[in-house]
């Protein structure tokens, strides 16, 4: 096990350092220029070149990106070019609303998904079980700015039963977690009703059922909790995925979380911030694997880890 | 975005046990169309193809004009009415003609970007699979690697260094789409490779060539198949993401996800802007979601993996 | 208008005497105290006024900081601010300020005159970074100083610690102004080393606000500087700025009397409904800016090196459709000036829309077959729909203008190479005054100096001629010579729209909606120079 928890670390750091490589080399590579951002409309070309140098964005490739990477490891994530401000202050800052989100996107898929898998599964066949499945695999197809934008225009604008967007409390938070969930809902509907359909087959739910056990009791106290098991193993993967969606939630809704920082930054070519962003959201994706592949083993003996 | 429909294979340790399929049988089609969902699915494709091709003949307008009816005279759209069936856009635009164009974009992207995704997930995939060794597990990391990428920023990142075209867009999409398939071909080829039949044909003395392409990739074309179809659904998200961001299709070349980018500041006050193209994207995702995933039942059931 | 007691003497005693000091009278109708709530969509960058350089923390640095120079709230007329008084020299190179005396930093120390120096010098040195470094060009020892050689500019003396003296190499009509401008805003030494490259977000200075707190992505709060220099300013106790507010929900907040100004102004999408509501509309204040938008043509491309062809583009753009397409929040504009600045030509008629007189200039040019080029724009709304309006335009006299649609920094990479961008349209980076100057229009965007790589002057135009009068303009120091100055300027920028290396298209104005509880003269909440509003001088009624 810790020799398997070494390998996966020693993987991990290799995979953030490849990121970062591909992400600094991209940025590098990009045809605008962020001195002159910085620098500004009035400035001469003597001031652009004087910014240029006092950041090391004359050096050649190999020597920006040790520099960069000497910080890295020091836990200096450089400071953006158009605030000053350290990248970490401002990703610290953001961090949590992004976090809140996740989680709140993740109740939000569980607790739809799986009632959806679990009420199809046990009406298999009949029409609540096809309307259901329609229904997830609508929840698949939508592309998240779509969903955002009706949700906010049927439940906050037109029934004012939630805030325009923004941040703060408990209702700022359901509608953004909706529209993150919607997908991953249609996701774990599927499988939860897979899942289900195979454990209701097995032989221990029908010695249950022919014990005199109620079908709800037997249902809940025995079903759901070896289906739920392998999908909860997914979670973790599910990260990677709800990080894709941030930048475009966070933007339709005024989220303040490291989506819209990213975001921003990327319209202002201010590197520092776009490099940080990219390696957290890595870093969340690969932790996430991680976790998955560690509960794993917990749940299906049969899996071993390599 | 990741095409969530098939997580298990993200993770080493949960792939284990996927069998690689049969060759596909005959009657593929005759089975596709006795699934309910499936034929909506096609019919939905159809229609949106059977649009995009006739397209000039269907509207009175073209994708480009500019009315001058069009816009109130402070400069608001119209909503829909005789003239404009579902209504004009902030530049006084036929939104219907442009929604029917903008099939066009998304079927192109759809087609091109997928493609070019599925055939290099296909090559790293399957050459990592067959040849094994360090170059399979050096591709294998490097597939690793770019999993996790966060795919939204590295798609902003490459459209950010090219200057934008239509081409451009497909291209950014298939680099940041074709892992998945990689990973899946991988495990596939593998397991094949595995097989005694492999071994049997390597004793008789079979090139690597004649076995890789009598042996292995028939029975890879199901996989492709299905994840040919699939793909197209992520592929249009992807594409109508990126437009909606406004780094994907450049104006005025129409495509769903810039009409709701171009439109959206209104979406209050005339929300079918947003609504209808949302509503196409949503249809044509769907409806390759619904074909592809019946294929999947179809041609290679063992491959739902843990579902 | 706000009555203010000028002193009625001053303006012939400029060139020889002691400028007295304007005693600016606060407003009588003034109450003092309250709190208003302003929103904002985006986090604000810095308040750093070294650093600080884009529209939304622009006044509010001027609310934290003071410098020597200021303007009438209001208008764009110069008056003395930490100064109590200067002196011009003669020959116009020379400029000495007295200050006032008692002015205190937020942190209680008393400024002086070595504080000026400082915070001047500081902007100068390379290690800084600071984007207004250029502006201070005219002062001896700029040289030295910017290349990080000399450890302060050699023509900045202290006098005394009431006395400051400038001296430059050349006479610089433009002086006052840069010592109005945020970058000249004088900072405590011992603050900024304190906390260094986070002073952006400390800021301390001698202003009307101090900052309260700050809550990164949240809520900036100003508070009222009691010890404030100018007695009875500011009137509001507290200013709450809250970040992360959409347009529209700014605008719901207001309707509902949650905030009192949207700071991002009145969302597009909502303009007419606003406008056609008699109580909302009672409460816009509308207001030109020193603002132009315009398309840039590439002397260097074929065929915009033609003239005739440049001026064919410009009697091909309907004006009044792109106005329409930004629901008429914007005047069309003839000339690179801004009506609101001075040296604003009112006579001249610039080119009309006709574009058979178009086609017919295509023709003489050799391009009666139209031809195909690239129209560059900012890729965030509205700018490709405007540029689609004008790719529209084109397409009528047979220029076929592909767009490329790019984030603003890549087209200003563009538009910095020789042969980079035909044409560019200048929205979300079109030029705003940085000072209610003419020569402001001028150096950067339209002469010779920003026609090099990595410049601001799309077009590259270079007249050589023009840049000659434009610094014999610049050298008319005497505050007597100003119309002869600014007609100088007016015809400037006449003999530029002869060549016709732009294609202006309109001036923004605008729109500032306000709650009912807002006080304080209509020309404070269109400000030219603090934007959305002058925050030193508003005060609510309903103060108890």
């Amino acid at each position: 096990m810790i020799a398997y928890l070494g390998r996966r670390i020693v993987q991990s750091v290799l995979i953030l350092l490849g990121i970062s490589i591909i992400t600094f080399a991209l940025l590098y590579l990009l045809p605008a220029d962020p001195v002159r951002q910085i620098a500004g409309r009035s400035a001469t070309p003597a001031t652009v070149e004087s910014i240029r140098r006092q950041l090391g964005l004359d050096q050649p490739f190999l020597v920006q990106y040790g520099r960069y990477l000497a910080n890295l490891l020091h836990g200096d994530l450089g400071r953006s070019y158009i605030q000053r401000s350290e990248v970490s202050q401002l990703i610290i800052s953001r961090l949590p609303a992004t976090l809140l989100l996740m989680v709140g996107a993740i109740v939000c898929e569980l607790l739809i998904g799986l009632t959806m898998g679990l009420v199809a599964a046990v009406r298999r066949g009949s029409r609540t079980d096809n309307s259901l499945m329609v229904a997830s695999f609508v929840g698949v197809s939508a592309p998240q700015f779509v969903v955002g934008l009706l949700l906010l225009y049927v439940f906050a604008v037109r029934l004012s039963w939630f805030p325009i967007g923004g941040y703060g409390t408990f209702r700022h938070l359901v509608l953004p977690s909706l529209t993150v969930g919607i997908m991953g809902a249609g996701w774990y509907a599927r499988m939860m009703r897979s899942s289900m359909v195979d454990v209701l087959h097995q032989d221990y739910i029908r010695t249950a059922r022919a014990k005199g056990l109620g079908r709800l009791k037997v249902l809940l106290g025995h079903a759901l909790p070896n289906a739920i098991l392998p999908i909860v193993a997914m979670v973790g993967i599910d990260i990677g995925i709800l990080m894709g969606g941030i930048v475009v939630v966070e933007s339709v809704f005024g989220w303040p979380g490291i989506g819209q920082l990213v975001w921003q930054a990327i319209q202002r070519v201010d590197i520092p911030i776009i490099m940080g962003v990219t390696l957290v959201s890595a870093l969340a994706i690969v932790l996430g694997n991680l976790l998955a592949d560690l509960i794993a083993p917990f749940i299906d003996p049969r899996i071993k880890l390599r | 975005m990741t095409n969530p429909t098939v997580p298990d294979l993200a993770s080493p340790a949960l792939s284990a046990g996927s069998q690689p399929p049969a060759k596909p049988r005959p009657g593929v089609l005759r089975r596709l169309v006795k699934r309910r969902l499936a034929v909506l699915g096609l019919v939905i494709i159809a229609i949106t193809v059977l649009g995009a091709i006739f397209a000039p003949w269907l509207t009175a307008f073209g994708p480009d004009e500019q009315l001058f009816d069009g816009l109130t005279l402070s400069g608001e759209p119209l909503p829909p009415n005789v003239t404009y069936w579902l209504g004009s856009d902030l530049l006084g635009r036929d939104l219907l003609t442009r929604i029917l164009y903008g099939a066009r974009t998304s079927l192109f992207i759809g087609v091109v970007a997928n493609g070019t995704a599925l055939v290099i997930g296909t090559l790293i995939g399957v050459t990592a699979g067959y040849l094994r060794g360090w170059i399979g597990g050096a591709l294998m990391r490097f597939t690793d690697l770019m999993m996790a990428f966060p795919a939204l920023l590295l798609a902003i990142c490459l459209a950010a260094v090219f200057e934008p075209s239509l081409w451009i867009v497909a291209l950014v999409i298939a680099l940041v789409n074709w892992v998945q398939t990689a990973r899946v071909m991988f495990t596939q080829t593998s397991s094949l490779v595995e097989r005694e039949f492999i071994a049997a044909e390597r004793t008789i003395g079979a090139s690597g060539a004649r076995i890789l392409f009598k042996h292995i990739l028939p029975h890879l074309v199901p996989t492709i198949i299905v994840w040919g179809t699939l793909g197209i659904s992520t592929t249009v998200l992807l594409e109508a993401t990126l437009s909606y961001l406004g780094i994907g299709v450049q104006p005025p070349t129409p495509s769903w996800g810039n009409i709701i980018f171009e439109n959206q500041t209104y979406f209050q006050a005339a929300p079918w802007l947003v609504f209808f193209p949302g509503i196409a994207i949503l249809a044509l995702a769907l409806a390759f979601n619904l074909v592809g995933d019946a294929l999947r039942d179809i041609l290679d059931p063992t491959q739902r993996g843990r579902e | 208008m706000k009555k203010y007691l000028v002193s009625t003497v001053a303006a012939a005693a400029l060139l020889f005497g002691a400028a007295t000091a304007m005693a600016q009278d606060v407003d009588p109708n003034a109450k003092q105290g309250g709190e208003i709530v302003i929103t904002y969509k985006d986090d604000v960058a810095t308040l750093d006024p070294a650093i600080g350089y884009d529209w939304q923390n622009w006044s509010m640095i001027k609310s934290l900081f003071d410098g020597l120079m200021d303007y009438k709230p209001g208008t764009t007329e110069l008056v003395p601010d930490l100064a109590e008084s200067y002196e011009i020299s003669p020959d116009g190179t020379t400029f000495t300020f007295k200050l006032r005396k008692g002015v205190k930093f937020h942190n209680g120390r008393e400024m002086t005159a070595e504080d000026v120096k400082y915070s001047i010098d500081r902007v100068v040195n390379p290690t800084t970074q600071s984007p207004g470094q250029g502006f201070f060009a005219s002062i001896k020892g700029y040289e030295e100083a910017a290349a990080g050689k000399a450890d302060g500019l050699s023509g900045i003396t202290v006098v005394d610690p009431l006395t400051i003296k400038f001296e430059l190499t050349r006479p610089d009509a433009t002086f006052l102004h840069v010592m109005a401008i945020n970058f000249s805003h004088v900072v405590p030494k011992e603050e900024v080393e304190r906390w260094g490259a986070d002073f952006g977000k400390h800021p301390v200075g001698t202003g009307a606000f101090k900052l309260g707190e700050w809550t990164l992505g949240q809520r900036l709060v100003f508070e009222r500087n009691a010890d404030y220099w100018h007695k009875g300013l500011p009137h509001l106790d507290k200013i709450t700025f809250e970040i992360g507010q959409e347009p529209i929900v700014a605008l719901l907040r207001l309707q509902k009397g949650e905030i009192d100004v949207p700071g991002d102004g009145i969302p597009p999408a909502k303009f007419q409904e606003v406008m056609n509501d008699p109580e909302q509309k009672a409460r816009v204040v509308e207001g030109g800016q020193l603002h132009t938008g315009y398309v840039t043509m590439n002397v260097n491309i074929p065929p915009f090196d033609n003239v005739k062809v440049r001026q064919a583009v410009n009697m091909a753009i309907n004006k009044d459709r792109i106005v329409q397409l930004i629901n008429n929040r914007a005047v069309p504009a003839n000339q690179p000036l801004p009506p609101s600045m001075p040296g604003y030509a009112k006579d001249y008629k610039g080119y009309h829309y006709d574009p058979a007189k178009a086609k017919e200039l295509l023709a003489e040019a050799g391009q009666a077959a139209g031809f195909t080029t690239d129209l560059y724009v900012m890729n965030t709304d509205p700018n490709p729909r405007i540029a689609q309006g004008i790719q529209q335009d084109l397409a009528a006299i047979g220029i076929k203008a592909n767009i490329q649609a790019l984030a603003q920094a890549n087209v200003i990479a563009a538009g910095g190479e020789k042969e980079g961008a035909p044409m560019i349209w200048s929205g979300g980076m079109a030029w705003i005054a940085d000072f209610p100057d003419p020569s402001n229009f001028y150096g950067p965007i339209l002469g010779c100096g920003g026609a090099v790589p990595g410049g601001w002057n799309w077009s590259w135009y270079c007249n050589e001629d023009l840049d000659k009068k434009a610094a014999e303009a610049d050298s008319i120091v005497d505050p007597a010579k100003q119309e002869e100055r600014n007609k100088m300027w007016s015809d400037i920028y006449v003999k530029i729209m002869e060549d016709a290396p732009w294609a202006p298209v309109f001036n923004e104005q605008r729109f500032t909606l306000k709650s009912a509880r807002m006080g304080g003269d209509d020309s404070l909440y269109v400000d030219p120079v603090h934007i959305p509003i002058n925050y030193d001088n508003v005060y609510v009624k309903d103060v108890q």
